[in-house]
């Protein structure tokens, strides 16, 4: 593959940025820095496919990046601080694991991405197989801070960061088709559910849930 | 996007009634505001779906590069929507009582009854696409729309089942989808890039020439990925509270469904790999997740208290035992699971329409508060006696002959492997019998409530679909019809 020395280097390095992000994200204790931290991996993933898309002169994947960059940078962050703001959860931190651990499985986790990746990948493109390892790498972070975290919302954070691996891995993979598709089914479902679970339950929290807790409340005296 | 456009089907192609009834219906229910007419909507808009799929038998489009139908999921296929239209009699009459009992809105009504045929409509997308990444976004949408059904009644349960339901789910799939990306860059080398490189009828081909030992990494992905979303042991923990919180026609569609569709799925990428002589055996590994299931579930079976969860728990069952028999592949094996597929479905479906009507005349789904059933609804009361004995595995009933071929062909390779299958199937046994007998016999409990205000026409309906299906199981039991049998062994054959 004819690929320039400057392409490689900048694809790794923006690969790198999205990686850095996700071991943020393992030690951020406030819900507000989790989400900018969150916004910024999005922006790196964003910049990610626009320079994949242009190294590989394939022109679908700025669709991909203009929806990472608006949907996952802008919007996801947005609504999730309108969120935390109304249910008044600015100050919670929860870890189910001292920052300390988390951050040494988080090493161990991309050590192991990368054993693994490269001795599968020897035939592959070398711009592939680090990418690749990179993208387990985040998707490993992500998952490692859905199980260390109890907040709905870090939990929902965690998800799109591992997902962000899973996008940084197929705009990686040279020509993959449906790329554009899978991102967009990504977004709406995670906007659907968020919409569909969180805002009513929000609004079942200030119109009816008082009263429920009032009823639980005088049957149990009973 | 365009090239996929000029691939979609032509109006002489049932597959486009069958993708495009379910699509166009989900959009039209979503605004339609009378909740009756609504029920009836939905039933035609299955039925006419279930009537595209007979077509199917007898005009079988060719592939494409976003469609296919072949010997295998042509019968996943028939029997999605055969089992698609049953739910949705069977959901008129359950809707029908419950919005007597005021649970709930119009609002979610309309809700409810699009995101069916949205359901329905990925799964049969999911069944026939011919496209790695189609079939992914398809089980993904699949998540969604079920995600937002077992939240639809929005207790604090429902509401925590469907969170949990999403979060393992969406993350089983987000693996998937890395597997998936693994297997285009396997066969990248061989297939090289575009949509045929992930197109099935192109890769099954090739497939004996992809990269090993990234196809090794692939499958693990995979089968993590979409065996979370099977519910295979330890992966099932979503299962049973999504089983139990949401309407009880969704946990028919679940159980007896989407199960199979993650299963196959599942398969379909067990299939590329076999093709490939360097890459792992996934047999172990399947057969290694189908136990594990298998004595989970049986054990889980006699602890539980909520009757909606006690036949989740057995669907995990099951699904192991399927799980089991593909695993040890090989013609006979692959045959009983299918079939075991086929009645578990039926069966399963109609348990969970018997326990529809069960739980809304005691107006409680705790088993210790359901007594006498036989004695006090003695049409419901039997159907339910014969359906939980079928699922048991008790003859003459199809799962029988089922588990019993799944038995045999295990003697007959590994009988070492057939102790713990046996040993498993006794313990669930037992665990049903026992819960059975409560509920079953004894003196009757006093209805609670909406009972007395459901029609016979609501009861007739709500009890049709269990006879239907129990029938079609007792017949499988008694006799296969020879075609059948000979579409089985070849759909076996192909599974390798």
């Amino acid at each position: 593959m004819a690929i320039s020395q400057i392409s490689y280097e900048l694809a790794h390095l923006i690969g790198a940025t999205v990686l850095m992000a996700g071991f943020q994200l393992l030690y951020q204790r406030r819900l507000f820095a989790v989400l900018n931290t969150f916004a910024f991996q999005a922006v790196a993933l964003a910049a990610a496919a626009a320079w994949q898309a242009h190294i590989q002169d394939a022109p679908h994947l700025y669709v991909t990046a203009v929806i990472a960059l608006v949907f996952k940078a802008m919007i996801v962050p947005f609504a999730l601080h309108w969120l935390v703001e109304k249910l008044g959860i600015q100050r919670s931190v929860e870890t189910a694991m001292s920052i300390g651990w988390t951050m040494m499985a988080g090493v161990g986790l991309v050590a192991l991405s990368i054993l693994l990746v490269l001795p599968v990948t020897a035939n592959a493109a070398a711009l592939t197989r680090e990418s690749l390892a990179l993208a387990m790498s985040v998707v490993l972070l992500g998952l490692l801070m859905m199980i260390t975290r109890r907040n709905a919302v870090s939990q929902v954070v965690g998800f799109m960061a591992l997902e962000n691996g899973l996008i940084l891995a197929a705009v990686s993979a040279k020509g993959m088709p449906l790329v554009v598709e899978i991102s967009i089914a990504f977004s709406v479902l995670v906007a659907m559910t968020l919409f569909g679970i969180f805002f009513f339950r929000i609004r079942e929290r200030f119109d009816t849930l008082d009263l429920h807790d009032l009823e639980t409340w005088r049957g149990d005296r009973q | 996007m365009i090239g996929y456009l000029s691939s979609l089907p032509g109006a002489d192609n049932p597959l486009l009634w069958i993708l495009g009834v379910p699509l166009g219906a989900a959009g039209f229910l979503a605004v339609l505001r009378d909740w009756r007419v609504a029920t009836w909507v939905n039933v035609a808009a299955s039925a006419i779906t279930f009537g595209a799929s007979l077509l199917l038998l007898r005009l079988r489009p060719p592939p494409n590069k976003l469609l296919f139908i072949d010997d295998f999921n042509i019968y996943l296929v028939l029997l999605t929507t055969f089992v698609g239209m049953t739910t949705a009699v069977f959901s008129a009459a359950y809707i029908a009582r419950e919005t007597a009992s005021e649970r709930l809105s119009e609002l979610h009504l309309r809700f409810y009854h699009s995101m069916y045929q949205a359901f329905l409509f990925t799964m049969l997308l999911a069944l026939t696409a011919n496209n790695t990444g189609v079939m992914w976004v398809a089980v993904e949408s699949a998540t969604l729309t079920t995600v937002l059904m077992v939240s639809l009644y929005r207790t604090r349960e429902a509401i925590e089942a469907a969170w949990k339901y999403f979060i393992l789910c969406s993350v089983g799939i987000g693996l998937a989808l890395f597997g998936t990306t693994l297997v285009y860059l396997a066969a990248q080398p061989v297939m090289g890039d575009g949509a045929e490189a992930m197109a099935w009828t192109m890769m099954i081909k090739q497939a004996h020439a992809f990269q090993p030992d990234l196809m090794n990494l692939a499958f693990v992905f995979v089968l993590v990925g979409y065996g979370t979303k099977v519910g295979l042991a330890p992966l099932h923990s979503w299962l049973p509270d999504a089983h139990a919180e949401g309407p009880t026609p969704i946990s028919a569609v679940l159980s007896g469904l989407l199960l199979n569709v993650a299963l196959y799925a599942l398969l379909r990428f067990k299939m590329l790999i076999s093709a490939n002589e360097n890459a792992l055996t996934p047999g172990p590994l399947l057969v290694m997740m189908g136990l594990s299931s298998l004595f989970l579930a049986a054990f889980m079976l006699y602890r539980r208290g909520d009757i909606k969860r006690l036949f989740a728990y057995s669907s995990i069952e099951h699904m192991g035992v399927i799980t089991f028999a593909f695993g040890m592949g090989g013609a006979l094996a692959n045959f009983a699971g299918l079939m075991h597929m086929t009645m578990h479905s039926l069966t399963k479906s109609a348990i969970f329409f018997a326990v529809g009507i069960i739980s809304q005349n005691a107006g409680t789904k705790r088993i210790a508060d359901i007594r006498g059933l036989t004695s006090s609804h003695p049409v419901l009361g039997w159907g339910f006696v014969l359906a939980v004995l079928a699922i048991a595995g008790m003859p003459p009933m199809g799962v029988f002959m089922s588990e019993f071929l799944v038995v045999s062909s295990t003697f007959a390779r590994q009988p070492l492997l057939a102790i713990p299958l046996v040993l498993g199937l006794l313990l669930a046994f037992g665990a049903l019998a026992s819960r059975l007998q409560m509920m079953a016999f004894g003196e009757p409990t006093k209805p609670v409530h909406a009972h007395a205000r459901a029609s016979t026409l609501s009861s007739i309906l709500a009890l049709t679909p269990l006879w239907v299906h129990m029938l079609l199981v007792l017949v499988a039991g008694l006799y296969l019809p020879r075609e059948l049998v000979e579409w089985f062994q070849a759909v076996a054959g192909i599974l390798g």
